[in-house]
Order: C-alpha cells, then structure tokens, then sequence
C-alpha cells in the first residue's frame, strides 16, 4: 500500500524561543498539504494570534472565521495581507498548557487560487476562559505554495512549541 | 536576542537565525497593531453588551428571560 501521508518535516522551539517558524522549499510533490500547530506564546493576556503567510506574500487573503472565546461565539474577517485567524496561549493561562491548531491546504501546488481551512483549540484550565475557532480562508493567488510562515502576533513562541508539515498523496 | 525558525524542507535541516533590525521593527509594529486590535475587540464587545442589557431594560426582561423567548 502507498504511503500518502508523510511528514515532510517537524520543528521543535529551544529554550530561546521564536518569533516565527517558517517552512521552505516546500517540495510540490504532494496532493494537498496538512500542518499540525502545538504552541503557546510569551504574550501576557490570555491569547494572541499567529500570523500566517504563503509564500511570504503580504496580499490577497480572504476568509473568515467562528469562534467560541469565552461563552460568547461570534465571527470575523481576515486581515487581508496576512491570515490571522488562529489564537494561541499566552502566559495568563494555566502554566504548560498549549494551543492545537490544524492547517489544511488542498490542491496547494495547483495554478487555481488555494483554499485552506484551519481549526484550533486553546487549553487552559479554567470555567470560562476557552478559546476555540474553525476558519475557511482563500489565498487569491495561482502560485504554488513553497512556503508557509507562521509568526507569534505578539512575543515570541515558546520552548517546546511544535510545526509538523506533512504531505498528502491521493495514491 | 530575538530569533526565527527556518526550515528548509528539501534538506530537513532546521536554522535559527538573529532577526534583523528591519524585523525587528516589523514585529514590535506588528505587535501594536494587535494590542489595538484586542482593545478595539474589547470595545466592540462592551458596546455590544451595553446595547443588549439597554433593550432588555426596554423590555423589563432579563437576559435569561431573553433566552428562553429566543430559544
């Protein structure tokens, strides 16, 4: 049987920390592309947000966003020159904990404009403050991706904040 | 001293590297821009309460009342 999911590579934040992780020379050998996000930032609220960018393009992103903060759910837009609709843990929440986030990108090396969806759930431990958001998002853009950059919104990511990028292949 | 994880896929290979003064600036920006953000967002939210708690006073309803007529 054919291997269709790999992991194309992973990175683990030192004890440093980063103030961005960014994926390069992303090969366009696969399908679609799946990027599995373990992070928490020195922000001094409850959450800031990742910036996301393709190709270090600074335009043509759209999407929007559901969210659960709090007890109130609501939606948003995207900024329009980078993607930021994820949030991530800063130092007001409980110690160690992390934030999930899941990028998905299909057909991302195609010439047709690149969809993606994201979903995320902030950790902590506590009766009211939560975070949780699913994101449709667009990168008007007929470019293959070849790279994709995250960045902590405010500080930096911390020491064992975690990127995997993997690759998918329909056969 | 601040620093960025680059990743080059075809290697594997993982560099951390300084970022510049130029990158530096754009992330302190950056970070004012979402600290205005988050305060815009605070505000918006306040508002929006403001303005539900002025129509249930209207009403004479409390907001569990509200919940169970919207339910």
């Amino acid at each position: 049987m054919a291997t269709t999911y790999e992991a194309i590579a992973t990175v683990t934040v030192g004890a440093g920390g980063a103030s961005s992780i960014d994926f390069t020379s992303i090969p366009a050998t696969y399908t679609d592309l799946n990027v599995l996000l373990c992070t928490r930032s020195t922000d001094t609220g409850l959450r800031t947000d990742i910036k996301m960018t393709f190709n270090g393009s600074s335009s043509s992103y759209s999407g929007r966003e559901v969210r659960g903060a709090d007890g109130t759910v609501s939606s948003t837009t995207s900024n329009t020159t980078y993607v930021d609709m994820w949030r991530i843990n800063g130092t007001s929440t409980t110690a160690s904990t992390f934030t999930n986030h899941s990028l998905y990108i299909p057909n991302y090396a195609s010439s047709n404009n690149k969809s993606f969806s994201i979903d995320d759930v902030l950790e902590n431990n506590s009766t009211s403050s939560f975070y949780l958001g699913f994101a449709a998002g667009l990168w008007s853009n007929s470019s293959a991706i070849n790279q994709i950059t995250f960045t902590c919104g405010t500080g930096n990511f911390v020491q064992h904040s975690t990127a995997t990028l993997y690759g998918i292949k329909n056969s | 001293m601040a620093t960025k994880l680059v990743v080059d896929c075809s290697t594997g290979a993982v560099e951390e590297i300084e970022l510049t003064a130029e990158e530096i600036a754009e992330m302190e920006l950056a970070a004012q821009q979402a600290e205005e953000q988050k305060a815009r967002e605070e505000e918006e939210k306040a508002a929006k309460e403001a303005a539900r708690a002025e129509i249930l006073a209207k009403l004479g309803l409390t907001a569990e009342e509200a919940a169970v007529l919207l339910g």
